[in-house]
């Protein structure tokens, strides 16, 4: 398994993920940190939001910074990413406002952003589908003749499902620029990953003739450098890769989830001392530069963008009721038209439209 | 008699199912440990064990897959689909082998698997989540689906649609499954009402008002509303989709003469469209109005905070009534 910080935070060298990495800079470090502790903080600030009933559902990512800043971090502008329902610090990376990564978890949209201005799909909730949405992005990419790539993200649960192997046949015999991102969080809601596979995910890919690597996905640098590496054969024609990043999902699978139900609080333990973010702070510590002055910086970071995320979510308007018939279709459509026109009457027929909307119980 | 929930219900049907057969076999996803998304599953696994309650992988495809082989050995596979969203990986399997084996095999191969799947709306879910897809599943020869809407059908025919021969997708209403009621657990399925037979659930003059699953209960608050206005409203629950039993409808029909059907799921091509129009034929001269139908709108199923909207509510149900009756209504004054 691919490390490069150790738990300790010790910088341990790696001859041939080194190269990959000689760049990052003090400054560059200090700035990945940043990230991490900011992402948790919007973690942490969401699944509030979602215990006082603000946002319906909140998939928590703690414990899985690393594995999406380092992934994140790696990408041009121009890569395109496909991410499943849990890659909020994903979004935040890409510059997403807060609020809009919110909205889907509010329930007040189906989407929160517009794919083609952050270069990423909207998140994906059925398990495993989007590995063959980016698959087909990626043969775009080779037909068009450009040097960006794709990359998707699942979780080691989706490995079993038969779109992630139909993906990797596609991906494999047109050899397109697509990096398959495993986040193995070992637990797919409340079954381990031995139920999903005899063997490391990691040999997943090399049955597809895929090359693949096996990273330490709680180490930030592993991962940025594991990335690099795969977009950079992507770039240059070389075709798909797999990277099972191993990483661990500390809170529950969503807030609506009880993992006291299946999970020896032992293990959780185990891996906190593994934790992503306490490696990267030894880290900055053994080379003095953690200071007072930076860590009151990110935590001041931390403390607005959070304030961001609850102002934006508690003064986000509630959608208009006939929202519900917006964008079924791109152009008029005689039924729905139909339907829309006899529900304003019904809506109407309260008289006072906001007494209306109030009477509206489903149950 | 015991008072206990949807979900108890089904948990305690499972169980003798299981207690009654060791070919029956129960498979899903987070179905063991965890006792199911919605612990309809609790506690099975830890009283018959990991190779009769079965965790699977997360594959929908190859859930209902094996299903068809083991099936083929003789086993009786309930499998659960987590939720409604969910089926469509699998639907090959279920429409395509599941729903043709027998027919395919000359009548061989028995096919006796019951697919779980926690449907509807009205919790606040994401997509994907709250979806009303059965009108696929009618539409597959075949395929027998059933759906209860009380505690105690979904007890006896859980167990029933275990011990049927042909498969069945039982579609569980997911916000009903906290729903409380009387369950008498000792009740013999083969004595029980057969699946496949419609129940009146409120007698009625003056219309016939058809619901099933999630919505039978608020098809009987709509009666119960009515009655205060002075109209009798008779509730039918369907209980089962395919084949419907229309003879139970139409009696009901030539009895109150107008018809209203409603059903969470969109309205084009759905199930109130086949009972409009089969109702329509057998007693069209016993209609004193064309049927009306109470349905979710043709989209998407919509996100959460407008979810509502989207719902059949009381309110639109009565709606409805007024307007088999010819009372003033919201389209009073519209034609066509
Ligand atoms: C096709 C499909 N089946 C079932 C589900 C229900 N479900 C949601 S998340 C989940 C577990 C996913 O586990 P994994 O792929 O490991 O990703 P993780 O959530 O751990 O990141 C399941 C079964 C779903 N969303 N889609």
């Amino acid at each position: 398994m691919v490390q490069l910080i150790t738990p300790a935070g010790e910088r341990v060298s790696h001859p041939e993920y080194d190269p990959w990495v000689k760049d990052v800079s003090d400054e560059q470090l200090c700035s990945l940190y940043e990230d991490l502790v900011v992402i948790r903080r919007i973690d942490k600030e969401a699944t509030a939001l979602q215990r006082q009933g603000e946002l319906g559902l909140w998939p928590p990512l703690l414990g899985q910074e690393a594995s999406q800043v380092g992934s994140v971090r790696a990408l041009r502008d121009d890569d395109f990413i496909f991410p499943s329902y849990r890659e909020n610090g994903v979004a935040y990376c890409r510059g997403v406002d807060v609020k809009d990564i919110l909205r889907v978890w509010r329930g007040a949209a189906s989407g929160g952003w517009d794919p083609y201005k952050f270069n990423l799909a909207i998140p994906q909730i059925v398990i495993g589908a989007q590995t063959l949405h980016a698959t087909g992005y990626a043969m775009g990419i080779q037909n068009d003749g450009a040097d960006s790539a794709a990359i998707v993200y699942f979780g080691d649960g989706a490995t079993s499902e038969g779109d992630v192997s139909e993906a990797m046949v596609f991906a494999a015999s047109y050899q397109v620029p697509l990096v398959f991102f495993c986040q193995n969080n070992h637990w797919a809601i409340s079954e381990p990953v031995r139920v999903q596979s005899h063997t490391q995910l990691v040999e997943r890919g090399t049955g597809f003739g895929i090359p693949s690597m096996r990273i330490d996905g709680n180490d930030v640098l592993a991962v940025m450098a594991a990335t690099r590496v795969a977009l950079d054969r992507a770039r240059r024609g070389g075709g798909p890769t797999f990277i099972e990043a191993v990483t661990y999902r500390m809170g529950p699978h969503t807030t609506a989830d009880d993992p006291t139900r299946y999970r020896d609080p032992n293990e959780l333990e185990d891996w906190a001392a593994k934790d992503p973010i306490g490696r990267v702070h030894a880290l900055l510590d053994r080379k003095g530069l953690f200071t007072e002055e930076f860590e009151t910086s990110v935590r001041t970071k931390a403390d607005a963008v959070a304030r961001d995320l609850r102002a934006g979510c508690v003064g986000m308007p509630d959608p208009e009721p006939l929202d519900v018939f917006k964008h079924v279709y791109s152009t008029p459509n005689s039924w729905l038209d139909r339907q829309q026109d006899h529900y304003s009457r019904y809506l109407a027929s309260f008289g006072d439209p906001e007494a209306a909307e109030q009477e509206e119980g489903a149950r | 008699m015991m008072q206990m929930t949807f979900a108890r219900a089904l948990n305690s049907g499972l169980r003798r199912s299981l207690d009654n057969d060791p070919k029956v076999i129960l498979m899903g996803e987070d179905i063991g440990t965890l006792g199911g998304v919605f612990r309809v599953t609790d506690g099975l696994q830890k009283d018959f064990g990991k190779h009769r309650v079965v965790d699977t992988p997360l594959a929908e495809s190859g859930i209902v897959g094996t299903a068809v082989g083991l099936a083929y050995r003789g086993y009786r596979p309930v499998v659960e689909i987590q939720f409604d969203g969910f089926v469509y990986p699998a639907f090959d399997q279920i429409v395509s082998q599941v729903a043709k084996m027998h027919y395919r095999s000359r009548g061989t191969v028995k096919m006796p698997i019951t697919i779980r799947i926690p449907f509807g709306g009205g919790i606040g879910s994401p997509e994907h989540h709250s979806e009303s897809p059965e009108a696929y599943f009618a539409h597959t020869a075949g395929l027998r689906v059933v759906t209860p809407a009380s505690p105690q059908d979904a007890h006896t025919m859980i167990q029933q649609a275990i011990a049927c021969d042909d498969p069945v997708v039982f579609f569980e209403p997911k916000r009903r499954y906290h729903d409380k009621g009387e369950v008498d657990e000792t009740l013999d399925p083969n004595s029980a009402p057969p699946m496949g037979q419609a129940r009146v659930v409120t007698d009625g003059s003056d219309v016939t008002l058809v619901a099933y699953g999630p919505l039978v209960k608020t098809a009987r608050d709509a009666a119960t509303a009515a009655a205060d206005e002075g109209v009798s409203v008779e509730v039918i629950d369907l209980r089962s989709l395919a084949p419907v039993d229309f003879a139970t409808v139409e009696a009901s029909v030539r009895k109150t003469g107008r018809l209203v059907v409603t059903h969470e799921a969109g309205q084009s091509g759905g199930l109130g469209a086949e009972v409009a129009a089969s109702i329509t034929e057998r007693c069209f001269y016993h209609l004193e109005a064309a049927p009306v139908r109470i349905t979710g709108f043709d989209v998407p199923y919509p996100y959460s905070k407008v979810e509502m909207h989207h719902l059949p509510n009381l309110d639109r149900i009565l709606d409805g009534v007024d307007r088999a009756l010819g009372r003033p209504n919201s389209l009073s004054g519209l034609e066509g």
